[in-house]
C-alpha cells in the first residue's frame, strides 16, 4: 500500500534522512523505532505533506505521489495521529471529528447539518470502539478518549493508513491496553499502520513488522518471529561513541545536593531520591515524558513540589520560586531556550544580566559601563560569537544562545546547575564546547544534573547515569557499568 | 529611539503647521492652556503607559478621577478635612485601587483587561452613588485656597500640571531606563515566563505597575478637578483612559509589552493634545474632535508599520 524508498531529507547543517525506506502493506502494522532524532519524525512529516523530501519517491497504492500539503496527504487517505493532539477543546466531538468538512444543508447559506455530523460521527466513533456521545465538549474528555476523537477523524476521511506517533506516551496503562484492542481491530478491517513508540513492549506485542532508524538511516528490520525487545535496543543504538565527549572527575567531593522523596506535580504518586555531589555530572536519561523536565523544575522552584525534602550540603531547602533556587546557588538551564531561558527580543548584554543586575548597579541605579563591561567580558569568556552585545539574542544561533543561558548564571557563584537538554538543536563544534565547559564547572566544584535524550551525549560526559520511567527513578548506573542497552533497558522498564 | 524621533517630528510638523494657519496657537493664553492638558494627561498616561510596558492595560483611570474627584470635593467642601489629608487620602486611595488591580491580575491569574473594566464600571457607578448623582464644585474654595492654587496656578509662564509632569516623566525615565526595577518591567513585559527563570518575581513586578498607574492616576485626578473646578460624577474623565492608551502605543508602547518609552509617551499625550487644539483653532466642528484623533493614530500606525524594518 504503501512504498517509500531513497528518502533524504537535510536541513542546514544536518542530514535528517538519508536514503530512507519504509513500506506499509493492507491491513500491517508497522513498529518505527528508533532513539530521540533518529529521524522518525521527520519522515512522519514527509508523509503528513509538512516537509518536502529532497529525494526520493514514495508510492501510494502502487502509484508514485508527492504530498505537497496536510491536504494532500489526508484525501491520498493517510490519516496522522499526532502526539501533541491537535483537537480544538471548545468545540463537541462531531465538531471536532468534521472540523473544516463539515456536511451542510443545501441552499447557499451552508448552515452546518447538525443531525448529519451527529449522525456521522457516531458511526465513525464506533469503529473505534468509543461509546460516547457527539455532543460531548472535547474539554470533558480524558486524553485517550481525545486520542480516539483524532483516530476517528481520521477513519472519517476514509484514511487508509493511519500513522500514530507515539501515542500512548500519555495514556495509563489500561487506556493504553484498549488502543491497543483498537489498533488490532483496525488492522483486521484493513487499516495499515505505522506505529511509532519508544515502548518498546508495546512493539514486541503489536507490529507485524519493526523498522529501526538510527542517525536518519534504516538500521534494520525484524519481522515477525524475530522482533524482540534486545534485538530492537541492539539496532537502534549500536554505533561508534564520538571522540569530543569529556574524560569523568577524578576526584567526587561531598553530596551537595540530595533530594529525599521529591515528588512532581506532574508525577506525584512518585516520590524520587537522588543525590548529586559536588564535582560530578549526573546523567539523567529517560524517554521524553519520563517526568525529568519536571522534577529539574521543580528543584528549581518553577513546579510546586507536591511533598519531599531538598536539601543542599545536608541544610533542608525551602525552595518556592526561582528567586529561592537561586539564592542557594542552584540555576537552571531550562529545555525550552527560546521562551523560558531567553527573553529572545531583549539584547545580548540585557539577557546576561538579567539574573544579577544587582552586580552592575549600586541604589537600584544601573551602571551601564560596568553592565557592558560585565556582559562582554562574560561574551569573551564562553566566546559567544555576537556582533555586539547590543544585537537581539534572537539574532543568534542556537549554541550561543545556549551561551547566553549559561552565562547569565556564571558570574553567580554557582553551586548546582540543572542542565534540560543542553545541546537539543545546537551544531556539533558548540556541543563540544558546552561540555568542555561543563566539565570545567565540575572541576570548580559545582554539582551538574544533565538531563538528555541524546544516548551518546549521556554515555559521554557524565560520572554516573540515572535513568527515569514514568516519573520513578529505575536505575542508578556507575560509569563503568554504563552502556546504550542497560540504560535502554532501564528507560523502557 | 527611531519611534520617539518619529512621533516627535510629527509633533514638530503638526505644531508649524497649526501655528502657520493660526498663528493664534502660539499665543501665550494658548500655550499656557494646552501646555496644562498636557501636563495632566501625561501624568496619568506616563502610569498606564508602565502598565502597557509589563503587558498588561489600564482601563480604570477615566473612571478613577470621577471617584476620586467627587471623594475630594467632598472632603475639602463638606467635611472640611484639612487639605493636606484630603490631598492624601486621595493618593492613598489611588494607590490602592491600583494594588488591588494588581493583585486581582498576578494572585488570581484574571486578565488585566477585565479587571480594569470592571474598576472602570465600579468607580464610575460608585461616584455617582457617592455624589447622589449631583455635580460637586469646590465653591469659593474657603479653607483650601492654597491647595487650588498651587494646583492651577504657575511657576513663571509654566503651568504647574507641566512642572509636576516634567517632575514625574523625570523619575519614572530614571526608574523605567536606568533602574533594575525598569529593567525588570521590560523583561515581564516581554516574556513573563522567561523572566521567571532568570529569577524575577514578575507577580511583584507586574503587580507595582498598577500601583504606580493608580498613584499617578490619583495625583491626575487632584490636578483635573481643579481645573474643571466641577465635577460631574457621570461624565468626569470620562474616555480619559483611551487618551492614556493612545498616547502610550503613539509614544511607541507596544500592547504586546516590553516595549515603550517616558520620552515617548510624553510626546504622544502632547500629540493628542496639539491636535484637540488644532480642532479648535482651525474651526473644525467640535463635534470631529474624536474622528480628527482616531485618523491621525490610525495614520501613524499604519505608517510605522509600513515602514517597519521587516522581519525574517
Amino acid at each position: 500500500m504503501l512504498e517509500m524508498s531513497g528518502i533524504s531529507k537535510r536541513f542546514p547543517g544536518v542530514t535528517a534522512l538519508d536514503s530512507v525506506k519504509l513500506s506499509a502493506g493492507r491491513g500491517e502494522v508497522v513498529a518505527l523505532v528508533g532513539e530521540n532524532g533518529a529521524g522518525k519524525s521527520t519522515l512522519m512529516k514527509i508523509l503528513a505533506g509538512i516537509y518536502r523530501p529532497d529525494s526520493g519517491t514514495i508510492h501510494f497504492h502502487g502509484k508514485p505521489v508527492s504530498i505537497r500539503s496536510p491536504r494532500e496527504s489526508s484525501q491520498l487517505g493517510i490519516g496522522i495521529i499526532h502526539q501533541e493532539l491537535e483537537v480544538i477543546d471548545t468545540l463537541d466531538v462531531a465538531a471536532n471529528i468534521f472540523l473544516g468538512r463539515e456536511p451542510t444543508w443545501a441552499g447557499a447559506l451552508k448552515l452546518v447539518d447538525r443531525p448529519r455530523i451527529n449522525s456521522q460521527a457516531r458511526q465513525v466513533l464506533a469503529r473505534v470502539g468509543m461509546a460516547i456521545a457527539p455532543e460531548a465538549l472535547l474539554r470533558t474528555l480524558s486524553t485517550a478518549q481525545r486520542q480516539l476523537v483524532e483516530i476517528a477523524r481520521a477513519l472519517s476521511q476514509n484514511a487508509e493508513l493511519l500513522i500514530m506517533d507515539e501515542p500512548t506516551s500519555s495514556l495509563t496503562l489500561s487506556e493504553t491496553e484498549r488502543l491497543m484492542h483498537v489498533v488490532a481491530d483496525l488492522r483486521s478491517n484493513g487499516v495499515s499502520i505505522v506505529y511509532i513508540s519508544h515502548r518498546l513492549d508495546e512493539v514486541e506485542r503489536l507490529a507485524d513488522r519493526v523498522v529501526v532508524l538510527r542517525d536518519g538511516r534504516n538500521a534494520g528490520e525484524l519481522r515477525r518471529g524475530e522482533i524482540t525487545k534486545e534485538r530492537m535496543v541492539q539496532l537502534m543504538v549500536g554505533r561508534d561513541l564520538k571522540a569530543f565527549f569529556t574524560e569523568p572527575a577524578e576526584t567526587r567531593g561531598d553530596v551537595c545536593l540530595e533530594l529525599r522523596g521529591l515528588r512532581t506535580e506532574r508525577y506525584a504518586a512518585q516520590p524520587i531520591s537522588l543525590s548529586l555531589r559536588a564535582g560530578e555530572i549526573l546523567g539523567l536519561a529517560g524517554l521524553i515524558g519520563a517526568g525529568r523536565s519536571e522534577l529539574a523544575q521543580t528543584v528549581f522552584g518553577i513546579d510546586a513540589s507536591m511533598g519531599g525534602e531538598v536539601l543542599l550540603d545536608g541544610a533542608l531547602l525551602n525552595i518556592r520560586s526561582p528567586q529561592d533556587a537561586i539564592r542557594h546557588g542552584i540555576y537552571l538551564v531550562p529545555e525550552d531556550r527560546r521562551n523560558c531561558g531567553l527573553l529572545t527580543g531583549m539584547s545580548v548584554r540585557e539577557n546576561i544580566t538579567l539574573p544579577n543586575l544587582s552586580r552592575f548597579s549600586a541604589g537600584g541605579w544601573v551602571s551601564r559601563p560596568r553592565e557592558l563591561a560585565g556582559a562582554e567580558a562574560a561574551c569573551a569568556e564562553l566566546k559567544i560569537k555576537a556582533a555586539s552585545v547590543e544585537v537581539a539574542a534572537a539574532s543568534l544561533s542556537g549554541g550561543n544562545q545556549q551561551k547566553i543561558v549559561l552565562a547569565k548564571w556564571l558570574s553567580l557563584k554557582p553551586r548546582v546547575i540543572l542542565f534540560d537538554e543542553p545541546t537539543r538543536g545546537i551544531d556539533v563544534g558548540a556541543k563540544a564546547e558546552i561540555y568542555q565547559l561543563m566539565r570545567r564547572l565540575a572541576a570548580e566544584g559545582v554539582a551538574i544534573l544533565m538531563i538528555s535524550s541524546d544516548m551518546e551525549e549521556i554515555l559521554g560526559n557524565s560520572d554516573r547515569v540515572a535513568v527515569m520511567h514514568e516519573g520513578r527513578v529505575t536505575g542508578v548506573l556507575q560509569r563503568s557499568d554504563c552502556t546504550q542497552e542497560a540504560i535502554m533497558q532501564l528507560a523502557v522498564a | 529611539m527611531r519611534k520617539e524621533l518619529g512621533i516627535l517630528s510629527l509633533l514638530a510638523v503638526l505644531c508649524i503647521l497649526v501655528a502657520a494657519l493660526n498663528p493664534q496657537f502660539l499665543s501665550s493664553a494658548n500655550i499656557q492652556n494646552t501646555t496644562r492638558l498636557i501636563g495632566t494627561y501625561g501624568i496619568f498616561s506616563i502610569g498606564v503607559g508602565i502598565v502597557i510596558v509589563t503587558g498588561g492595560i489600564d482601563l480604570s483611570v477615566g473612571s478613577m478621577f470621577a471617584l476620586l474627584g467627587v471623594l475630594l470635593s467632598l472632603m475639602l467642601t463638606q467635611w472640611h478635612w484639612p487639605p493636606l489629608v484630603a490631598v492624601a487620602v486621595v493618593l492613598i486611595l489611588g494607590a490602592l485601587l491600583g494594588g488591588i488591580h494588581g493583585l486581582l491580575i498576578t494572585r488570581l491569574g484574571l486578565q488585566p483587561f477585565l479587571v480594569t473594566l470592571c474598576g472602570l464600571l465600579l468607580y464610575r457607578g460608585l461616584a455617582r452613588y457617592i455624589a447622589a448623582d449631583v455635580v460637586q464644585g469646590f465653591g469659593a474654595g474657603t479653607g483650601f485656597e492654597w491647595l487650588r492654587d498651587f494646583t492651577t496656578g504657575s511657576i513663571g509662564q509654566v503651568p504647574m500640571p507641566f512642572v509636576l509632569m516634567m517632575i514625574v516623566a523625570v523619575v519614572m525615565w530614571v526608574l523605567l531606563h536606568r533602574s533594575v526595577y525598569g529593567r525588570y518591567l521590560f523583561a515581564v513585559g516581554r516574556n513573563e515566563e522567561a523572566a521567571r527563570y532568570s529569577g524575577i518575581n514578575s507577580r511583584n513586578v507586574i503587580a507595582s505597575a498598577y500601583v504606580i498607574s493608580g498613584s499617578l492616576a490619583a495625583v491626575a485626578a487632584i490636578l483635573l478637578a481643579f481645573y474643571t473646578n466641577s465635577v460631574s460624577p457621570s461624565s468626569h474623565g470620562n474616555f480619559y483612559e483611551l487618551y492614556a492608551i493612545a498616547a502610550a502605543v503613539l509614544g511607541g508602547c507596544s500592547l504586546r509589552g516590553g516595549e515603550g518609552s517616558i520620552i515617548g509617551i510624553v510626546a504622544g499625550t502632547a500629540l493628542l493634545q496639539v491636535l484637540r487644539n488644532l480642532v479648535n483653532l482651525l474651526d473644525i466642528p467640535s463635534s470631529l474632535d474624536f474622528a480628527v484623533m482616531g485618523a491621525v493614530i490610525l495614520i501613524g500606525v499604519i505608517v510605522d508599520q509600513v515602514l517597519r524594518p521587516k522581519r525574517k
